[in-house]
């Protein structure tokens, strides 16, 4: 069984952004851009799945500007065999990417596709439902829990009152939440072979894939501080204040 | 010009994240319509046609409805969005599961998460945690919206009188089957509406301290949360978890007991009324933010805090 990764590049979860004076961009410049923490999930989950014997081969694919190849080593680093970049330096939207995605999905044939729920920049959380749309597959997104057996994934759901499972046929789309593992730190070693791995570049146009925008950004703005308030004492004074002051209990 | 707003539900109440997706997509003018799919949701159906300012509200009552499978609800969303400008639902994980899917098989983008509504074709959303507010104009026939529910009063429940209409369901072969739920049991408020929060992070220490939280937590009518670090540590349930990608809340009173105040929880609970942070930690970025701090021992701080609540209920 093969299994496709999309990995994406973004701003570490560490920085906080600046939007540029004129309001146009995010200011990335001089910062340190990470893999998307959720898209480190999937790439261990389907490293797991490889290493329990469920699945064959491990593809990573990131969509973006030439840079993005650092994204795909450290993916290799982490266990993906191969990888494959989608170069272009056009502002890529979420119908885009799954657009992209599916025409490597219709040449590589996977049986799963598991990639992160959300991306950590533009906290869209769209593009593995987008791709399951276009593809016709299943989907199960947001999952705690894999289990890959007879051409089927059972996944636990995290979901707003609590777990919920559903069983999907394969092939299918599978979206990583935050509690599916814990992703390995890589290794030296790994790291080096991870320079050796194959690494295709494909377009965009190759693929005959529109990627045109179909959201104009009109401006970006940071949104009213918060001021830090007073230092209270103890619980005593705490309820005095939010009883007579902040008039909230 | 119409609008359709899809109905957050249990096939038994109606959930108060439609009331603000409805508010949201009133600011348009146009026609409100509602749909409610699920199977045996007459209770539903009946809740959002008395919603003020619904016009119609549209039924798909069967068994493949039950469980909102993304398969079957989108087939049934694509087959109706012809007749609409604009497709509005809450932005819960039900919806950011099938409304991506419904604006895909559209080829249409969605708009994520929206937190105001500037026109018919123009809407504002965080990225970056909430870091940056984007203003987004939209250039697609259809607009695929979800709701930042915080953002957006919830419309009245009562006082409406909407037409309520049966819809055939949807002929979607799906391969993805319900198997199980494990829902959280809990007698307080719903996080996402409640009017106060307590809310629990690493500082806890166990799941057993996380009762400290409860006792407070129904003195107090509060829901209770938690950071990420608790629920990665196993103190608190997943469903508890505030922050970017967990529940975002705007309660009147926000309480954050051994918190640090990373930017992902900041992210969820930022735009509260009053926040008060109880941390030992004098540096915690969380007093950056908050109105009223206690640097101490939270459990010392707890019961005090709890036996003054008390004191106050005695007056």
């Amino acid at each position: 069984m093969k299994v496709l990764v999309p990995v994406k590049r973004v701003v570490d979860a560490n920085v906080r952004v600046r939007v540029k004076a004129d309001g146009s961009a995010v200011d990335i410049a001089n910062v340190k851009l990470s893999m998307n923490p959720f898209d480190e999930i999937a790439v261990e989950e389907a490293v797991r799945l490889k290493e329990a014997g469920a699945a064959t081969e491990v593809v990573v694919v990131s969509c973006g500007v030439q840079a993005c190849q650092e994204t795909l080593r450290t993916a290799m680093a982490i266990g993906a065999d191969r990888a494959i970049l989608v170069e272009t330096g056009a502002e890529l939207q979420p119908l885009a990417v799954a657009k992209l995605l599916k025409a490597l999905v219709d040449k590589e044939q996977p049986q799963l596709v598991i990639l992160g729920k959300q991306a950590i920049d533009d906290d869209a959380n769209q593009v593995g439902q987008m791709l399951a749309a276009l593809l016709g597959l299943p989907q199960a997104t947001f999952a705690s829990k894999v289990i890959v057996e007879a051409g089927k994934a059972t996944v636990t759901r995290e979901i707003d009152g609590g777990l919920e499972t559903i069983e999907v046929d394969l092939p299918a789309v599978i979206t990583a939440d935050l509690r599916l593992n814990t992703p390995r730190y890589a290794t030296l070693p790994n790291i080096m072979k991870a320079k050796k791995k194959p690494l295709d570049v494909v377009t965009p146009d190759a693929l005959g894939v529109d990627v045109t925008p179909r959201l104009t950004t009109l401006r970006l703005a940071e949104p009213a501080k918060r001021q830090a308030g007073i230092r209270v004492a103890d619980a005593a004074e705490l309820v005095e204040k939010l009883k007579n002051v902040a008039r909230v209990i | 010009m119409s609008v359709l707003v899809i109905a957050e539900h249990d096939n038994q109440t109606l959930k108060a994240a439609t009331l603000s997706a409805i508010t949201a997509a009133a600011s348009l003018g146009g026609e409100i319509h509602v749909l409610v799919a699920g199977s045996q949701c007459g209770k539903v159906v009946e809740q959002a046609a008395s919603i003020a300012g619904v016009a119609c509200v549209r039924v798909a009552d069967a068994t493949q409805y039950e469980h909102a499978l993304a398969e079957h609800l989108a087939a049934l969303i694509v087959g109706l969005a012809p007749g609409y400008s604009h497709l509005f639902a809450p932005a819960t994980t039900s919806a950011k599961n099938v409304m991506p899917r419904v604006a895909a098989l559209l080829d249409v983008a969605q708009v994520s998460e929206i937190v105001a509504v500037e026109s018919a074709d123009t809407f504002v959303r965080p990225i970056y945690a909430g870091n940056v507010l984007a203003t987004v104009r939209s250039a697609d026939r259809i607009k695929v919206l979800t709701v930042r529910t915080t953002a957006f009063a919830a419309a009245p429940g009562e006082g409406g009188a909407a037409v309520i209409e049966s819809l055939a369901p949807a002929t979607e072969v799906s391969a993805s089957r319900f198997v199980s739920q494990q829902l959280t049991r809990s007698e307080r408020p719903e996080l996402t509406s409640a009017q106060r929060v307590i809310s629990g992070g690493r500082g806890m220490g166990s799941s057993e301290n996380f009762a400290l939280l409860d006792d407070i937590a129904d003195q107090l009518g509060a829901a209770v949360g938690a950071s990420r670090a608790a629920v990665d540590a196993g103190f608190a349930p997943n469903d508890y978890q505030v922050g970017q990608t967990g529940k975002v809340v705007a309660p009147q009173l926000y309480i954050a007991v051994g918190i640090s105040g990373a930017i992902q929880h900041l992210a969820g609970m930022k735009d509260s009324k009053v926040i008060v942070a109880i941390n030992k930690d004098e540096e915690a970025p969380i007093f950056q933010i908050a109105d009223y701090g206690v640097v101490g021992d939270l459990f010392k701080v707890l019961p005090e805090l709890s036996r003054e609540l008390d004191k106050l209920q005695q007056n």
